[in-house]
């Protein structure tokens, strides 16, 4: 646990920020087709589209690092505000299977011939809610440990994941979407379903950058927060149609992507800071920039093919997630 | 005045507070005391609204409570509840959130929110760990942080569910006086003790409590005399010049 003062999080904000342009510099420039400098400069600037360098800027980078760089900040945002409501350190969209509730609702949106648009988005924002609320009120009804309630998500995960597979089966039609799907993947990220999740993932993520303090404030415990004047129930349900919208518009758009909900905000917590004020933005630069510079290296690592982000993410997420689990081993955690 | 009348509560069906009348003053520093189970906390949370009565009438100064939200009466009366999650953020940080009833959406505190946590800070003794994680702090100076957190809230009435219990007898001299010096600079203080002679020692009042009522309220000395604590607790208190001491 790290309480830094304000003026020491400037050179954090800094480095989270010069991770989110290169991240997007690299996304833009580098590909299994080259593009130069002054072919980026001409599609963006000259309003270049004709050039084969211009369709692949304006129709598979562009709309790809913009998904990375939205679902990224929405995923981890997401799992920040759902650690703080559940008090559990433990909690992220992909292991209290928020994830699985959106992606079982694209899937079943897929089958139905809904592949975009902001039906989609809406019924992912559904799968994604009724999960998290299930796990929510499950935890209160019972009462059940942080260790519980990540085994309930567990149970939940897998169930969601079968009746997911269950669809797939049955559909042919669907399957083709879905072992990229299940890892997160950017490959079909396009326009039609980029713009929706967009303006979901960017009002969301605005309105919870001003109920940081209600955030902090739930961390005090229930009564205390109550002692306060706070309307727990309301705030903690809004907080989490708020990290639903967010969870279910990025798997809208790249699938079952883990491990980003988890890492980004523990990551944040340990080397910069746990009020929310700041943890939130940050979670949303570095998200954002994470995911983005991994989906750069899923592309060209094995150019022309390319890997799903997920695998990429796993590979460079679990080390670095350890690495900063052990460093901090002597820090006080809640989890 | 906080005041109780005729008020039953519990939770559920379970009723646990039974048509109990009482009355917390200001300028007064108030202990609850009673076997577990009796009722205290119960008592406490009802009085603040947080649980539903089912009969009788609770008011604050003259105002009845279903007329007041949860803010407005948190701008009244302050709670620190017993057995917290120590939160994960400095001293400082949550002491302002005491101020968090005060503010309106988007709720971020103001230059004047700051001023009156350090203030209050330092009426708790706390100034000095502002920039300390809450956790880093031993039990009483953490107690003292909740208690500048409750006056940061700025209410005449603070409300404490065991605030010295877990802490050694230095610590809770410490935040007894602390709460002392709240109640005689105005404030109604209401507190569940478990500790005998410490309640009897700097309470102006004591109200014994078993079985969901109140069974006497009065000064520590005409409790002292009236034999109840033997009767409830089994044990004898004798007095000595301002001191309480346990008889065996």
């Amino acid at each position: 646990m790290k309480h830094l003062r304000k003026n020491k999080l400037g050179p954090i904000y800094a480095a989270a920020i010069a991770l989110l342009l290169l991240s997007i510099l690299l996304g833009l420039f580098l590909g299994a087709t080259e593009v130069g400098f002054a072919d980026v400069l001409k599609a963006l600037f000259h309003g270049d589209t004709d050039s084969p360098q211009a369709k692949i800027l304006w129709f598979v980078r562009l709309p790809r690092v913009a998904a990375g760089l939205l679902c990224g900040a929405a995923l981890a945002v997401s799992g920040a505000v759902i650690q703080g409501v559940l008090a559990n350190r433990l909690a992220s969209p992909s292991i209290i299977g928020v994830n699985a509730g959106a992606g079982l609702a694209v899937t079943l949106c897929a089958a139905f011939g809904i592949v975009g648009g902001w039906r989609l988005s809406l019924f992912a924002f559904l799968g994604a809610f009724l999960t998290v609320m299930l796990v929510s009120l499950g935890a209160k009804k019972w009462g059940a440990s942080r260790g519980t309630v990540i085994l309930m998500g567990v149970a939940l995960n897998a169930l969601l994941g079968a009746v997911s597979d269950t669809v797939t089966t049955f559909v042919p039609d669907v399957s083709i979407l879905s072992s990229a799907f299940k890892v997160g993947d950017f490959a079909s990220a396009t326009y039609v379903k980029l713009i929706p999740a967009a303006v979901v993932i960017l009002v969301s993520l605005l309105f919870l950058n001003t109920l940081s303090n209600a955030l902090d404030v739930l961390t005090l415990g229930e009564e205390n927060a109550k002692g306060l004047g706070m309307n727990t129930e309301l705030t903690r349900v809004l907080f989490l149609i708020f990290a639903a919208l967010l969870a279910g518009a990025a798997v809208s758009v790249a699938g079952l992507l883990s491990f980003v909900g988890l890492l980004v905000p523990h990551a944040v917590r340990r080397v910069a800071t746990t009020q929310s004020r700041h943890l939130l933005p940050l979670c949303a630069l570095v998200g954002a920039g994470f995911v983005t510079l991994c989906d750069t290296l899923a592309r060209i690592i094995f150019a022309p093919y390319e890997l799903p982000v997920g695998i990429i993410m796993a590979f460079l997420g679990a080390p670095f997630f350890l690495f900063i689990l052990i460093k901090g081993k002597g820090g006080h955690s809640r989890a | 005045m906080l005041e109780l009348k005729n008020v039953s509560a519990g939770y559920g069906k379970t009723e646990i507070l039974h048509d109990l009348s009482i009355g917390f003053g200001k300028n007064r520093l108030t202990s609850i005391i009673g076997p577990n189970g009796c009722g205290k906390s119960t008592l406490l949370k009802a009085a603040l609204g947080m649980l539903p009565h089912t009969q009788g009438e609770i008011s604050i100064d003259h105002v009845s409570l279903s007329a007041l939200n949860r803010k407005a009466i948190a701008k009244q009366v302050a709670y620190l509840a017993q057995g917290r999650d120590t939160p994960d953020m400095t001293v400082e940080q949550m002491v302002l959130h005491g101020r968090f009833p005060h503010i309106s959406y988007p709720r971020q505190y103001a230059s004047r929110d700051r001023e009156i946590a350090a203030s209050a800070m330092d009426q708790a003794g706390v100034l000095e760990f502002a920039h300390k994680p809450v956790c880093a702090l031993s039990g009483g100076m953490r107690q003292s942080a909740y208690i500048a957190m409750a006056l940061a809230q700025e209410t005449d009435y603070i409300l404490l569910d065991e605030p010295t219990t877990y802490l050694d007898i230095s610590h809770q001299l410490d935040v007894l006086r602390l709460l002392r010096s709240l109640a005689d600079d105005g404030r109604g203080i209401v507190a569940v003790m478990h500790d005998l002679p410490l309640a009897f020692r700097f309470s102006d009042r004591v109200a014994v409590m078993d079985k969901g009522r109140i069974f006497a309220h009065g000064t520590p000395e005409e409790i002292c005399v009236s034999g109840l604590v033997e009767q409830i607790f089994g044990v004898q208190l004798r007095r000595e010049g301002e001191e309480y001491f346990y008889k065996y």
